[in-house]
Parts: structure tokens; sequence; C-alpha cells
């Protein structure tokens, strides 16, 4: 460890990714990203290019999209209920 | 050196190097995976060699047998080692610099042992030679971690043996040979408590459910550049024995499928970035082990292929994170943040990582992970698939989105520190390379795999798996965008979470204690009643030792190596405590 780098108070910042405004940029980009995947799969109909996609079901409009979001939420939904349960003091075995 | 198991060198060398020169420890450390490396390909130039057999007390051992299912374990190990020999350069620490190869050399020679007995004598000398580096860190947390480690290792090593007991006594020593043991349970000649207990030997090195806190205990407990060795070698030392033995056993699917479900729980909500590394590498090697279940060509494929693209993109998130704990002196999350100002390239090489790790198209999960996904869906199992997806948006959380955001992004932890060192950038670069390249180009490691089967372009990128493979990701990342930006994602705490290493760190050295007390308390008080039980005692061991007794019988070596076995198991628990 470099002892002269030690945390130090965040001075004013001049990188990219402290301007909030750089952040929703990003996040809008993240949201057009989402949008054009799912208009892509709608072209599916037409182009048929899911065919090879098994099973069946999963070739659904938006099927990945939907699943991806709903077990991210209940997995990060479901940790945050475990937590309670497991989270004990960072000394609890004495090490 | 015909004769020589791969490996071999890696092993003499940790020997050596101890006594040498620093700055010729420190090229012996990166020329000695070259050299065995090379030792390999030379015994492969002209076809795979004869296997090297050796009789031994009327048992007749393989001690190297070369065929591509061990090749692609000898090759990765290979690359691996060189990858964190460079890592570990400016470490001037001889414990490290003899127990590193030693290990590595362990586990090589363990993939290309071509019978149970060798296989032990290998297994065993991984664990002897890891342990050290936990033990290097010389804090008491990695000293009690290690001896953790090192009982629950050498047990998996008194199981395998037992079970090797077993199955001699059973067959003759014909039946060592190490090749598909299910199916030989499957037709009646393998017993079914030697191929039990040879599993759960195999299954405590692969980290099954129950079986898997040695893990996470003991790999935030190693050195900087330790945790980067371990990470590459046992757990898949035993995914191999796993693919080599268990091909085809289909209760490997279901726990597999448990072991990618629950630590990716356990990893949302750890805090020492380290760990949530472990419970990752605990649910990737799910994915494995539900590939060696199906046991089909394409699935024992694709756990290979995993099992290659793994080692390396979790070898480079060990790296990067290692990076940050040896520039800042921490690895907890809740200390860290804003490092991308001063550590640019080891941020950039983290994501290379999570987005192998997360499987994004061009990176080295997506052409490998796929292969398990389809194999799976072949042989009709939805909900296995079903699961593997659920575990895969785990994946993108714990390891795709966690550790870089908390590492290297969220709020400004203050810590102003240097690049990473030079020969650090310089292993993360050639991983990450290694990531992308596999990504891109992924025939030579198809062409690589145990199995000469038609590689469609399907299995990697056809439109449509692109596209629904991008959905997933996209939309799993846009979850944390919501749950973040709404305050419901779960702050990073310091904390410990209990998980099943509180049963032998709590109540059953409580309940050794507990006893201790009452016998001292007998001792003491009790001499009457302790008498009368002394008279019973005495009767019973008559009995039992007696001329007509049990163990006047006259046993097989085989039934006692099998109990010395269980006994020195058993000791080894109760020294500990």
């Amino acid at each position: 460890m470099d002892k002269s780098n030690l945390p130090q108070s965040p001075e004013p910042s001049h990188h990219w990714l402290d301007q909030p405004r750089n952040v929703n940029r990003i996040v809008k980009g993240l949201y057009l990203l989402c949008g054009l995947v799912l208009a892509v799969d709608l072209l599916d109909a037409w182009l048929g290019f899911k065919q090879q996609i098994h099973p069946e079901f999963a070739r659904t409009f938006g099927f990945y999209g939907v699943f991806g979001f709903v077990c991210y939420v209940g997995i990060v939904l479901g940790a945050k209920q475990l937590r309670k349960l497991l989270m004990r003091k960072e000394d609890y075995y004495g090490e | 050196m015909s004769s020589w198991p791969p490996g071999l060198l890696l092993i003499l060398g940790g020997l050596l190097l101890p006594g040498l020169p620093r700055n010729i420890r420190r090229f012996g450390l990166v020329l000695l995976p070259l050299a065995s490396g090379l030792h390999l390909y030379w015994l492969v130039a002209n076809g795979f060699p004869e296997p090297v057999g050796l009789i031994l007390f009327d048992h007749e051992l393989t001690l190297v047998r070369i065929d591509r299912l061990s090749l692609v374990w000898g090759t990765i190990f290979h690359i691996a080692a060189l990858i964190a020999a460079i890592y570990s350069w400016h470490v001037t620490d001889r414990l490290q610099q003899a127990a590193a190869p030693a290990y590595a050399g362990a586990a090589i020679a363990g993939a290309f042992a071509g019978d149970l007995l060798t296989l032990f004598v290998f297994w065993e000398l991984t664990a002897v030679t890891s342990v050290f580096l936990v033990w290097a860190s010389r804090t008491d947390g990695s000293f009690r971690a290690g001896l953790r480690y090192l009982i629950i290792q050498v047990a998996s090593g008194v199981l395998l043996l037992a079970g090797i007991a077993l199955l001699a006594g059973e067959r003759g020593s014909a039946a060592l040979v190490f090749d598909n043991l299910w199916d030989r349970f499957q037709e009646g000649t393998a017993g079914f408590w030697p191929v039990t207990l040879i599993l759960v030997a195999f299954g405590i090195k692969a980290a099954f459910p129950l079986l898997h806190n040695w893990l996470q205990d003991t790999y935030p407990e190693a050195t900087v550049t330790g945790t980067v060795w371990l990470s590459a070698f046992t757990t898949k030392l035993s995914i191999y024995a796993l693919a080599r033995g268990f091909a085809g056993a289909d209760c490997l699917v279901w726990i597999g499928a448990v072991m990618t479900v629950f630590p990716i729980f356990y990893a949302v909500i750890e805090n020492d970035l380290r760990r949530v590394l472990a419970y990752s590498l605990n649910n990737q090697l799910g994915f494995m082990v539900v590939g060696v279940g199906i046991g089909t060509e394409l699935a024992i494929n694709g756990t290979a292929a995993h099992a290659f693209a793994h080692i390396l993109y979790k070898a480079l998130l060990f790296m990067s994170i290692g990076a940050v704990l040896f520039r800042t002196g921490t690895a907890k999350a809740s200390e860290l943040g804003g490092l991308y100002k001063s550590m640019p390239w080891t941020c950039g090489f983290c994501i290379v990582g999570a987005a192998s790790i997360s499987a994004f198209p061009f990176f080295s999960g997506f052409v490998t992970k796929s292969l398990i996904l389809e194999a799976a869906v072949d042989n009709h199992y939805t909900l296995i698939y079903l699961v593997l997806l659920f575990a895969s948006a785990g994946v993108v959380d714990h390891s795709g989105i966690k550790i870089p955001f908390f590492a290297f992004f969220s709020h400004d932890s203050g810590h102003r520190v240097r690049e990473a060192p030079g020969n650090m950038l310089v292993a993360m670069g050639i991983t990450a390379a290694l990531c992308v390249g596999i990504g891109i180009f992924p025939g030579p490691l198809y062409r690589l795999l145990p199995y000469e089967t038609e590689m469609a372009p399907w299995h990697t990128y056809s439109f449509g798996h692109v596209i629904t493979q991008l959905q997933l990701l996209l939309f799993a990342g846009l979850a944390f965008t919501v749950l973040m930006r709404n305050g419901i994602y779960p702050p990073e705490l310091r904390s410990v979470n209990l998980d099943t290493d509180w049963f032998y760190r709590r109540p059953l050295p409580a309940a050794v204690r507990a006893c201790r007390r009452i016998v001292d308390r007998l001792r003491t008080h009790g001499v009457a009643v302790t008498g009368f039980f002394l008279e019973r005692l005495r009767n019973a061991l008559r009995e039992l030792f007696g001329p007509t007794g049990l163990l006047a019988r006259t046993w097989s070596t085989a039934e006692m190596v099998f109990w010395v076995s269980i006994l020195l198991g058993i000791s080894l628990v109760l020294y500990f405590l």
C-alpha cells in the first residue's frame, strides 16, 4: 500500500464522470439501447432471426429483456431481505 | 523427460527457487510455466503419447495420460501460471515464490493423472502447497482461515483415499483407473459407497452447496497475488475430475443449478470485493457442474470451454481488485470508489473482465457459456435453462456491475493512488487481450475442446443469439440503474454475512468446549460416578477387543485403510477445534 495515498477529501474535480449532466447522458444512452434492442426484436416477426432460439416460448417478443429486468430486481430485493437475517458486525468472529 | 508428468518441472522449480538470489527467483517464477508448457507441447507434438505407467505395491498406476480432455486443462493451467507469475513479479517473499509454482505444478500433474491414486497424491499436494499462499499474508485471520482451509482440503483428500480403498477392495487395483466412475456405478462395476465418497471428495473442492464456504472464507485472506494463483487451480482441477469421473451424472445438473443461484444473493450483500468474487467464482462453477451433469459431447465441450474462459476472466477480476488492494490497502466496497481517476488502466481491465463474465457479445464468456445453455435446452432441461438465465442476470449484478462500479466509480472515496505496477498491468493486459480474443475468434479454443463436434456459427454469433443476449444484459443494467437512482439498491456496509462456516466457527467449538468442561468436572467431582461407568466401559472394551471381539476378526487392508482414513479425518477436525 502506498502510505502517501491514504484517503483524502475529494477536491473539486474536472473528470468527465463527476458532472451529473454526463451521468444523465449515459443513463439516457442506456435507455436508448434498451429501446433499440426491443425495436430490433420487433423485426423478428418479418425476418425470423430467432428461429434457432430454444425453448420456443423464449422467442416471445421481449422475453429476455423482461426476464433479465425482473430477475435482477428480484435478486436485489431478495438479497436485501437476506441481509436482515445474515448480516453481523465486522468483528463478529473476533478475527 | 518423456516420462515426466507435465507440471513436475514447476513442482521441482518451486522447491529450488527459495535458495536462489532475488532476481533469479523472479525470472525463475516466469520461466517455469514457460518451460513446463514447452515440455507439455513437446510431449504432444507428434500426437498424444502412450500413457506412462508404474507398478507400485502390485498396483498398476498411470502417472501420465494425455488426451484431449486433460490437454484443455493442462493448457489453461500453464497460461494461468504464466499470467500469475508475471503479476507476482514484484513479490520477493520466498514462501510465496516456492508455494505458487509447486501448487500450479501439482494441479497440472493432477489433471494428467491416469489413475485415482496418482490423482490423490497431486490432489493433496495442491492442498498442502496452496495453504502457504494464504498464510503468506501473515495475519492472525489468515492463519486461522488457512487452518480451516487445510483441514477441509485434506478432508477432501481423505474421503478420496477412502473411496479409492473401497474401490480397490471391491474390484482390485484395475478398478483404480481414472475413467467415468458414474458409468461404472450405473453398470454395477463400482459400488455405491466408493463412488459416493469420491464424488463428495470432488464436490468439496468444487465448492458444492453446503460444502462451499472454504472458498469464500479463504480466498479473501490470501495475499494480493496469492488469490490470483488460488482462483485458477483448485476448483478447476475438481471440475476436471468431475468431467472425467462423473460426466452424465444427472444429480450434478441439479447440484450445479443450486450452485449458480445461491451465491449471487450473498454476492449482492457482501462488502469485501474479493469475497464477492469468491461467491461469483462459486456461481460460475455451478454452470460447469451443470454441463458435467448433462454429460453430452456439447455439454462437456461447454464445460471445458467455460473453465478455460473462466480461469482467465476470473483471474483478471481478481488481479484488478488485487491491484486496488495493493495500492489502497483495502478491497472493501464501503471504502472504495472513484478510482477510475487514479487507476484508469486497471479500471479498463476490470471492465473487460466484468464484460467477459457477464457474457457480453465479443467477450469470452459469451462464446463458452452459451454451449452449456444450448446443451441444457437440447436435453430438455427447460427449468434448468431458466435457472441458468436467472443466474446469468445475477452475474451481471455482482461481477458485471458491482465490482467495477463500487471499486472504480460510485462515490469518490478520496483515494489518490498511483496506477498499478507495470508487471500487474502487463499481466492484466495479456489476460484482457485473451478475453477479447476468445470472444471475437473462438475457433482456436473450440478446436482444443475434448470432442470434435461441429461447432456451427449459431453457438456464437447468430443474430438472434446476439440480440437476445444483449436484451438480457441491457435490461439487467437498466434494473440496476432504476434501483440505484431510486435508492433501493442496498448500500455497501462494513459487515460479515453468516454462511455455512458459522457452524464450525461458532456452535461446534462451543460444543467441544462444553464437553471439555463436563469431562473436567467429572474428573474432579464425580469419582464415584465415573467408577461405575469405568466398569461398564471395561466390559464393553472386552467385548470389542477380546479373543472373540469384533476387532479380533481378520480385516482386509482396504477396510483398514478406509477406517484409518476416517479416523485421520476425525482427529484432524478435533485437533483444529
